[in-house]
């Protein structure tokens, strides 16, 4: 059991192309094995990376999975002690599941 | 231009049939031969163009821009050398992955051209922003181009993308430098055009710009479109006065060949040349009304049939329209249709004319002064304060642009560092009659009052000397009391010409 809290941005069943732009993010928490865990759907009011990072700091998150990040943002959650693997292209459920394997690494194509 | 003109020598000429959903050297006819998704064993190639097979990667990795080409549903079949630097992903990479995955662009989310794209539409044009693997925020231009087969159906798309970060540097610099696209104004009406104009770039909707000649109506429409997305896309202008009814059909919806004796070969109109632009239709109340319901049409339908053609076209266009005349009048004479002005006048701008921006006539003679004396390879010329006090007071019927001209002539003639009366064009120096005691001056007359309509309240520069003397005649009278001894004194003739002058203009 991986006890972190993780968080995807989310484009449908893919990790969501851009941080900035995603609407939906995964929360992941209690990963086991299989790669699943405790999952809740977040819906954001709207696309902003200001409003996403607020949304990692207060939720406690320890690891961000995603794809393309606007360096700002992601010094600003790596300064937060925040783990940030970028630039990850494929769905969700591969990206966690690699994550859960300790594959996982910034620029993985699934 | 440079973009478009590859996407269309890439859809046209090579006549891309089989790119995608085949495998490889499969038909001999194929003029290219392409890799299915993710195989990288066989390269694309182009087989008919030359004697010998050609690498199709290879020649799109010679072109400067970024082009990718996606199959119908979206996914990357291959890419070229400049779009992989720009990205940061590498050929194994994208192979057969969504284009949003790889480009990152916000267009890709949020507007993809290519799903905007059917048989009938032409390349789109959308500006925006990428995010690479070096996590750099880029502004991007896509023109995404429709690929057809032989039949006429698309079978996929090509993309270029166009890293616009030192055309945005340059801009930035650009209207630093001049005031606003090269008008220059501080007066309050001039300022509250400039702050609207940004965000009347922003939208496509249609733009009606009135006022006099001269008072810039062209070189707003031009910043609107400049200031615009659409700004990458052609600028299209046509006057609708300038030609007779037929041509101006012809030019504005094109023709095919055959359609009139003479249409030896088809021709694109100006809309269908605007696509993806902007179409700026000047002197719009001088279109005839024939071509205001065929405008109609399209602005409704956005359609474009091409005379003695049954085949439309579809053309993404924004219409800026401008003229001189008071439509709403024309639309109560029955002169100009009232649905076609409901239409155009969306967002309207009225140019003031320049004797109502206080201020700006100081502020424009100093700039075309040096913009003008640069040009012409002179010495920054100064006004002496007398000549300054005639185009201070001069009313400018043919506002900027008649100032321009003054200064233009001025700067040519003058041989001295300063420009004097002497050195200002003639019809300036005429006696003012608006300068005579008790009657107002002309810069003070209301802007109704110095209307078209009023004939003679205006000292033209084109007036002939009959017209001249017929108003000095009755600005004399008029200071006069109507007392013909003391207005033919006034203007140093003997009665019996003020009385043989009078008969000759029909002074009554």
């Amino acid at each position: 059991m991986v006890s972190k809290k993780i968080l995807i941005p989310l484009h449908e069943n893919d990790v969501a192309p851009r941080f900035d732009l995603a609407t939906e993010v995964l929360i992941v928490t209690d990963l086991d094995k299989t790669g699943s865990g405790d999952k809740r759907m977040v819906v954001l009011p709207r696309a902003s990376a200001e409003q996403l990072c607020h949304l990692i700091i207060t939720e406690n998150i320890q690891t961000v999975i995603c794809s393309g990040i606007e360096d700002d943002y992601y010094q600003y959650l790596t300064w937060k002690r925040i783990e940030v693997i970028d630039s990850v292209v494929g769905s969700s459920n591969s990206a966690l599941k690699r994550y859960f394997d300790g594959k996982l690494k910034p620029g993985d194509i699934l | 231009m440079h973009r478009l003109q590859m996407s269309e020598y890439l859809c046209y000429s090579l006549r891309m049939e089989k790119v995608t959903g085949r495998s490889p050297m499969t038909d001999s006819d194929d003029s290219i031969h392409t890799i299915s998704d993710r195989s990288l064993t066989t390269p694309p190639r182009i087989n008919n163009l030359f004697n010998i097979p050609i690498d199709f990667s290879r020649l799109l990795d010679e072109i400067a821009i970024g082009v990718v080409v996606l199959n119908l549903e979206r996914k990357i079949v291959v890419m070229n050398q400049t779009l992989k630097a720009l990205t940061g992903f590498s050929q194994k990479e994208f192979c057969g992955f969504d284009c949003a995955h790889i480009l990152r662009s916000d267009i890709c989310l949020h507007n993809c051209p290519a799903l905007r794209i059917n048989e009938k539409s032409g390349p789109k044009c959308i500006e925006g922003n990428l995010i690479n693997k070096e996590r750099q925020l880029i502004p991007i231009r896509i023109t995404s181009a429709p690929l057809k087969n032989i039949d006429d159906k698309i079978i996929g798309f090509l993309e270029t993308v166009e890293d616009i970060r030192l055309l945005r540097k340059l801009d930035e610099t650009a209207s630093h430098a001049y005031n606003f696209n090269n008008i220059v104004g501080r007066s309050s009406q001039m300022q509250k055009i400039f702050q609207s104009i940004p965000s009347l770039a922003q939208s496509d909707s249609s733009v009606l710009i009135t006022g006099e000649t001269g008072t810039g109506k062209d070189m707003v429409a031009e910043t609107i479109h400049h200031a615009s997305n659409r700004a990458k896309g052609p600028f299209a202008k046509i006057n609708c006065g300038a030609l007779p009814d037929t041509l101006l059909e012809s030019e504005l919806f094109g023709h095919r060949k055959g359609a009139f004796t003479g249409a030896v070969e088809n021709k694109p109109g100006r809309i269908q040349m605007a696509n993806n632009g902007t179409l700026y239709l000047t002197e719009i109340g001088d279109l005839p009304l024939s071509l205001q319901v065929k405008l109609l049409t399209f602005l409704d339908d956005k359609e474009v049939f091409p005379l003695g053609s049954v085949k439309g076209f579809t053309a993404d266009v924004r219409i800026i329209a401008a003229t001189h005349r008071n439509l709403e009048q024309m639309v109560n004479g029955g002169r100009f249709r009232k649905d076609l002005l409901f239409r155009l006048n969306v967002i309207r701008l009225h140019l003031p004319p320049l004797r109502d921006r206080h201020g700006d006539i100081q502020l424009l003679l100093d700039h075309f002064l040096n913009a003008l004396s640069a040009q012409l390879g002179k010495k920054t010329l100064t006004l002496s304060r007398k000549a300054l006090k005639i185009l201070l007071t001069y009313n400018y019927p043919g506002n900027v642009r008649e100032l321009k001209n003054i200064v233009e002539y001025a700067i040519n003639i003058c041989s001295d560092p300063q420009i004097r009366t002497k050195h200002l064009p003639s019809y300036l120096l005429q006696p003012d009659p608006f300068d005579i005691p008790g009657v107002a001056k002309q810069h003070d007359v209301p802007a109704a009052a110095l209307s078209d309509e009023s004939g003679f309240l205006r000292s033209k520069p084109d007036q002939n000397w009959p017209d001249i003397e017929k108003r000095m005649i009755m600005e004399a009278l008029i200071s006069a009391g109507g007392r013909k001894n003391k207005a033919a004194a006034s203007l140093g003739w003997a009665r019996s010409t003020l009385w043989r002058k009078m008969n000759q203009y029909g002074i009554r």
